[in-house]
């Protein structure tokens, strides 16, 4: 008691006017501030880092939509002897444009205009855009008609800005007469050795099919397994061990799954290789936990009070579950099914370990055809020497996150339309 | 082809019976007065009536399709045209492979003379067994159908056994999870024993040099040692990336969840989330087309030696980046986690904001940042396209961050691609990297979420 009271009186109330007192004040909050700053720091950094991807991205791959043209005169009555346009329509249209000779012609007309070495100013498939001019329109036979034709990739490269020396003096020459055009190959048109035939439908194709294979495998897979464990499964060591599995599933690296997919699927069972099947397989091994999770917690956020009302009715536990739990909890299900689906979208190195890495000039006909996929023909391009296919790359990822972006805001706006709070 | 048509044949019968079970059961449950005397729905009898039409043939399908493939071969041995082929069990065993693609339409030409002679046999002994097969199955589809049929009767428990049914559908596609885990660990322990019965498995992990192409004979093979593969993995995916990741993702989640107004914090969380939804391929683009060779000009300008186009630093620090919102995800729920009481009082004590951060949340949150830091970790040394794409092949030893190190899933896909032979060294070596990787993940992932959940446990 005694010293207590000597404490106090020996001890004076802290002046907070003091100058050490206002200094340590100011101190901390300078402190405080640099903090928050930090903070905030990180945040614009790692946003910045994405804004920087995306600008890199648009702003190299919006080129590889467009294509460097030059005209093209061709006198089709003098070059084909007089062909008339029914000969191009219906169903003997292209065997008859075929047995005409477009190639020729076309590279005829170059020379005539641009001199002998003309033909190398223009795209070796140049010829399939007369081709397809004439399908399209075959009034145009009839008559002398200028058409644009895509230039040599070099070429092109240099006019829409870092070319080497050589294409740089050509495009100096031609200057007036280069136009930029819609590069519709681009959509169309499958993979090819040079940049200016190669397009994105063969990949796109591919993908599609590989996706809906995952996605009828993978959805009554998982969406089976988290209404078993959520609804049925009793507590023992056998469940644990399906539930520790999934967990398990769900952190193992992707490649992982890509050599399971080449020594089960390919080796075991013989299933062909490139094959969009064993892809698709592959990636439903992959997305299916996250099905399964994101399921569990859809339906584990149905309140009880319905399956206790369902029973209480005299519904068998089953229709309780498939009446009422289950249409409840599937725009949760669907949300996460559609983000495990985009991640599978996304999803390269498990496909490059089952052979979806070949040069494949077609789109697939079918699930056990060679196929390649978007993010494959993405990174196959990226290893091409040749500079034209820098913006065509570009261009296929653009594509690409546009699937991605869609695919997530559908999933944005399943749950904020159809999830109920209880 | 003719097996996609079975199969929706068998489907529409099904369909059928469906029809003709639920018509037959409405009938009686109409004419029925007395309530009750009826067990089931009519669906359910329509269900039953399927059930039984597609599930026997179904089954016999697959049997037949594992079955058949031994039958054939009998069937083609007995042929005349049998009797030309070598006796060694190799050569007739490859021969008889070729006639089988080729009568199969797998394969156009045949490179043995003897094996363009058992076409004709093979293509006979098919089409006779699938015949057998198809009819088979029709038959099956309609005896059971027609059995099933015969047997609904008012007092059938039809529902409880569509029940069962159901129940076991739902227990063996909750298995597949099971059976794929044991399968990814079967391959690569097989695999991997294949491996090391040619190289050791001191030599495979601890061995300083790799270098699989100038691996030449059967046995006393070198250049598998894995230990610049495990430092290059280590020094990208645990060091580099970290070193971006960690404080980034840290000081984001404080900023969002402390000090952010809630608009802001709207905005900024989904745009950060973003971020892992790129697609690595993309990263690796970027890494390799953009950030490599800023970093290479960089360190050349200031006169740094061995700077390489394909740097451990440019791989490093774009997967930092993809990490960033796993860490920041992770810390903002432990930092969430931490009961309000803990920060209420740090803040009525007369702490500065950023105080209590330093002082009191973070060493409350720790185990569950750490935790999170070891999630991301065990991520980025799985993570492949990245890496593949900017990290290099050259297996060096070097802390030096502008020169190109390669790591362990590089390695795989480099093992893997191209011309491979199943039974080389080369090739299986992938899965014992494999093996080394899926391990290393396995238990890195079980000690973080052992952390993790220890420490949620201390606070509820």
């Amino acid at each position: 008691m005694n010293s207590a009271v000597a404490f106090a009186e020996e001890r004076n109330p802290t002046d907070w006017q003091s100058d050490a007192m206002q200094k340590r004040i100011r101190k901390r909050y300078a402190s405080e501030r640099r903090f928050k700053a930090l903070g905030l720091g990180a945040i614009v950094l790692s946003a910045g880092f994405l804004a920087f991807l995306l600008i890199v991205m648009v702003g190299n791959g919006l080129r590889g939509f467009t294509q460097t043209e030059l005209p093209v005169e061709i006198d089709f009555p003098a070059m084909t002897g007089g062909a008339s346009p029914s000969q191009f329509v219906g169903a003997n249209g292209s065997a008859n444009l075929r047995s005409l000779g477009v190639q020729d012609i076309v590279s005829t007309s170059v020379q005539i205009q641009y001199g002998e070495q003309g033909t190398e100013l223009f795209s070796a498939g140049s010829w399939q855009t007369v081709q397809a001019a004439i399908l399209d329109n075959p009034g145009i036979v009839e008559s002398r008609t200028t058409l644009y034709l895509p230039v040599g990739s070099e070429i092109d490269v240099a006019y829409k800005g870092d070319g080497n020396a050589s294409a740089e003096k050509t495009v100096e020459e031609l200057k007036d007469q280069l136009s930029t055009g819609f590069n519709s190959n681009f959509l169309f048109n499958s993979d090819a050795t040079d940049p200016m035939q190669v397009g994105i439908w063969g990949a796109l194709k591919g993908s599609l099919i590989t996706m809906f294979i995952t996605l009828i495998i993978a959805f009554p897979i998982g969406v089976f397994s988290a209404l078993y464990l959520e609804e049925y499964a009793p507590k023992n060591r056998f469940t644990d061990l399906i539930e520790v599995s999934i967990n398990n599933l769900a952190a193992v690296p992707s490649i992982i799954f890509g050599l399971l997919g080449l020594a089960v699927f390919l080796n075991l069972f013989g299933l062909p290789r490139s094959a969009a099947l064993v892809g698709g397989l592959t990636l439903a091994l992959m997305t299916m936990p996250v099905i399964v999770i994101s399921g569990r917690n859809a339906i584990k956020a149905v309140p009880p009070s319905i399956r206790e009302a369902a029973l209480g009715i005299g519904a068998s536990q089953m229709q309780v579950v498939f009446h009422h739990v289950l249409p409840l909890a599937l725009p949760g299900i669907l949300t996460g099914t559609i983000i495990g689906m985009a991640r599978a979208l996304g999803e390269t190195a498990p496909l490059l370990m089952i052979g979806m890495r070949a040069f494949i000039a077609t789109p697939p006909g079918g699930i056990v055809e060679p196929a390649t996929v978007l993010p494959v023909q993405i990174f196959l391009w990226s290893d091409e020497v040749n500079r034209g296919f820098v913006e065509k790359t570009s261009a296929a990822i653009i594509v690409l996150l546009l699937f991605l972006l869609t695919m997530n805001a559908l999933a944005i706006y399943l749950r904020n339309r159809f999830e109920t709070r209880w | 082809m003719t097996g996609s048509i079975l199969f929706l044949l068998i489907i529409v019968l099904g369909g059928i019976a469906w029809f003709f079970g639920r018509v037959k059961a409405t009938r009686f449950s109409a004419t029925n007065p007395k309530r009750g005397t009826v067990h089931s729905l009519p669906n359910y009898h329509g269900w039953y009536v399927a059930l039984w039409a597609i599930g026997p043939a179904l089954l016999f399908l697959v049997i037949w399709n594992i079955a058949s493939p031994a039958l054939i071969t009998d069937a083609a041995l007995a042929s005349p045209a049998a009797e030309q082929l070598p006796q060694g069990q190799f050569a007739r065993g490859a021969i008889l492979a070729e006639a089988r693609s080729i009568a199969s339409g797998e394969q156009v030409r045949a490179f043995n003379p003897l094996s363009q002679s058992m076409v004709e046999p093979y293509k006979a002994a098919i089409s006779y067994y699938q015949m057998i097969g198809m009819v088979a199955a029709l038959l099956l589809v309609f005896a059971c159908g027609v059995f099933a049929w015969l047997r609904i009767k008012p007092e059938l428990r039809a529902r409880t056994k569509i029940e069962r049914v159901t129940m076991m559908t739902l227990l063996l596609a909750s298995l597949i999870a099971t059976i794929t885990t044991v399968g990814i660990f079967a391959s690569l322990i097989f695999e991997s024993a294949r491996f090391f019965s040619m190289v050791s498995p001191i030599d495979f992990l601890f061995g300083m040099e790799w270098n699989p192409k100038a691996v030449a004979g059967p046995r006393g093979e070198t250049g598998f040692g894995a230990i610049p593969l495990f430092w290059g993995t280590v020094f990208i995916g645990a060091i580099i990336a970290m070193i971006v990741a960690i404080p980034l993702g840290l000081m984001s989640a404080i900023y969002l969840t402390q000090y952010a107004p809630p608009n802001f914090r709207a905005w900024m969380k989904p745009i950060l989330e973003v971020l892992a939804g790129v697609p690595t391929v993309v990263y690796g683009y970027f890494a390799a087309l953009t950030v490599a060779p800023a970093l290479r000009d960089f360190a050349v300008s200031i006169g740094i030696s061995g700077a390489s186009s394909e740097s451990a630093l440019a791989a490093g620090v774009v997967m930092g980046i993809m990490i960033i919102p796993f860490v920041s995800s992770m810390a903002d729920d432990s930092i969430a986690a931490v009961p309000s009481a803990m920060r209420d009082g740090s803040l009525a004590m007369g702490a500065t904001k950023s105080e209590t951060i330093k002082k009191v949340l973070i060493p409350a949150a720790l185990p569950g940042v750490v935790g999170g830091v070891l999630l991301a970790v065990s991520r980025a040394i799985g993570e492949t396209m990245i890496v593949v794409m900017a990290a290099g092949l050259a297996a060096n030893m070097t802390a030096n961050p502008f020169s190109s190190v390669t790591t362990v899933t590089t390695q795989i896909v480099q093992l893997l691609t191209g011309d491979q032979e199943f039974d080389s060294p080369k090739t299986l070596a992938a899965f014992a990297l494999g093996l080394v990787l899926f391990i290393v993940t396995l238990l890195l992932n079980l000690i973080a979420l052992r952390v993790v959940k220890k420490y949620r446990e201390a606070y509820e």
